[in-house]
């Protein structure tokens, strides 16, 4: 896997446009408005965008949920607007929505995460093994029989997790996850999709609210307008605190703390987007002060 | 108080019962709504009723989940008690007025009530012990036949397994909506008949809007999952019968020959 990581493309979204009113009414908004992005295999990748930038818009484009009005999106080198690549396209790009109680299928938690598999038609003995691999790689194989809705909402989340992982995909594209989740939910499914992206090599797009789970990634896309705004590292993408909230986004506390002591006039780094490395930072400050 | 709804729910475990065949289930509570319609007599009766009790003994499945089932039933119970037992013509035991209560009435009623009862219990030990799944696997194989003639089976059975699916998930939602309403001065217990049907507009339309909007994120998380109808499926759990599976049937059928023997037994 990581020997051809940094060679191949996984997923290519060249100068795609979208609106959801096509063609030929004037004037309807463009949600994506030329927009350009390269996902790498194996990346692990933070979508950030406030509501109605097109960041869930962007994810559906990428498993032909959606087909762009303009420009093209290819998986894998298949074109996500060719009905024939449907299904080969569908079982490399998961994807995993907010709500866990609507992607559920199944009334048992071990025949939900097999629905996909049942769909393209695996063996029933290869569909065993591949269920209970799935459901012991996100930690939810004690409750395989367990009917979902008596699960809490973390629980629920990481079956439906079970049930992309499964199909064996590349990528999965997770829109929102956490969001309808409590702190101990958030940081199950958290713990959960680094350990796919780092044990696996699956290559995992997080769309998220959440400021901390981003800083996590390895690369932040800022999405405005229906277009790319910033691209590139955490560190980087953060230590701009002034553009991210002219377009209506936070930053991680600890980067937060960081630009206001700036703006009081001390020197500081806004580079800093984890607790471990502010504190060490505000460590090293109040010592040289004495 | 929604909660309380018991019928149609799955209790997981590991009984003889939950490891039957589902198609063969669904075969033995058919003889067993023979084995109740077929009495004639009070003790034509015996034989359905013990195969219920030996039922939910073979199911551990707790008796007072049992009663608790029953409950919804009872106002259904006492009307067509009352029909029978003062409609019916016969040897009459007690009159008052243009109120007569006959020996037939009597008897009928009685069989009525007991019939009811074993009816509901009985089959639903078919959907206690049967995972939905498992039972929609099972009716689309039996009705696979009809995809011959062209009956959409997979499509019916799909629908139905969804519908089993979102039951408490909707039952929840209800709750929610209906303390929702009541925080804000609806008032659900009070007034007749007419003014309650009206209260529960507020609650029915929520309902449905969220109802909608949830059939719209499952389909697409179903097409997500390359979901494109029954052609090409395959399945987890195969459906497979057993020996076991036709020695109950024939268990059942006994105590069905037995209702028959004793109807005519009793007559003559």
């Amino acid at each position: 896997m990581s020997a051809n990581k940094e060679i191949k493309e996984n997923i290519n979204i060249k100068n795609v446009s979208f609106s959801y009113n096509s063609d030929e009414e004037k004037g309807t908004p463009l949600i994506l408005n030329h927009c350009n992005l390269e996902i790498k295999k194996g990346e692990f990748i933070a979508v950030l965008g406030h509501n109605g930038s097109g960041k869930s818009t962007l994810a559906k484009l990428m498993n032909s949920i959606l087909i762009p009005t303009d420009g093209i999106v290819l998986v894998d080198g298949f074109d996500t607007s060719d009905e024939e690549n449907l299904f080969d396209i569908r079982r490399r790009v998961g994807m995993v929505f907010q709500n866990p109680d609507n992607q559920i299928v199944a009334t048992i938690v071990e025949e939900d995460v097999a629905f996909g598999l049942e769909n393209l038609g695996t063996e029933p003995a290869e569909m065993r093994q591949r269920v209970d691999e799935a459901l012991k790689a996100v930690g939810m194989y004690d409750y395989r029989n367990h009917a979902p809705h008596k699960l809490s909402g973390g629980q629920k989340q990481r079956v439906a997790i079970a049930g992309i992982i499964a199909m064996k995909p590349e990528c999965i594209v997770l829109d929102e996850p956490t969001a309808m989740l409590d702190p101990k939910g958030r940081e199950e499914v958290m713990r959960t999709i680094k350990m796919l992206n780092r044990d696996y090599g699956i290559t995992v797009i997080l769309i998220t609210h959440y400021m901390e789970e981003a800083a996590q990634c390895e690369r932040i896309v800022v999405i405005d307008g229906g277009k790319v705004l910033m691209d590139g590292t955490p560190e980087n993408v953060f230590s701009e605190v002034e553009l991210l909230k002219s377009i209506g986004l936070d930053v991680p506390q600890v980067t937060e703390l960081m630009y206001l002591l700036g703006k009081h006039g001390y020197t500081c780094d806004t580079h800093i987007i984890t607790e471990n490395d502010c504190t060490d930072f505000l460590a090293k400050f109040l010592s040289e002060k004495k | 108080m929604l909660k309380d709804i018991t019928i149609g729910q799955f209790f997981p475990g590991n009984s003889l019962l939950h490891k039957l065949d589902p198609r063969f289930k669904i075969i033995i509570t058919g003889i067993f709504i023979a084995m109740l319609f077929a009495a004639q007599t009070f003790t034509a009766l015996i034989p359905g009723v013990v195969f219920m009790i030996i039922g939910y003994a073979a199911s551990k499945i707790p008796f007072s989940l049992m009663i608790k089932s029953l409950k919804p039933i009872i106002p259904i119970i006492i009307f067509t008690s009352i029909l029978n037992l003062f409609f019916l013509d016969g040897i009459v035991i007690f009159k008052l007025w243009i109120i007569k209560i006959t020996y037939d009435g009597v008897t009928y009623t009685g069989m009525m009530i007991i019939r009811i009862i074993a009816l509901i219990a009985g089959s639903s030990l078919l959907t206690y012990t049967t995972s939905p799944i498992a039972l929609t696997d099972a009716i689309e194989s039996l009705l696979s036949p009809l995809k011959k003639i062209k009956f959409p089976v997979h499509e019916l059975a799909m629908m139905m397994s969804i519908a089993l699916r979102f039951i408490p998930t909707l039952i929840e939602e209800t709750d929610k909506i209906m303390s929702a309403q009541k925080a804000r001065g609806a008032d659900m217990e009070s007034g007749g008949l007419i003014h309650r049907a009206k209260a529960l507009t507020p609650i029915l339309v929520p309902l449905f809007v969220s109802a909608f909007s949830r059939a719209m994120e499952l389909a697409t998380a179903m097409e997500c999952r390359c979901y494109r109808g029954g052609e090409g499926r395959t399945r987890l759990k195969q459906l497979s019968s057993s020996a076991r599976d036709y020695l109950t049937t024939s268990f059942s059928l006994i105590f069905l020959n037995m209702v028959f023997l004793l109807n005519v037994y009793m007559a003559g």
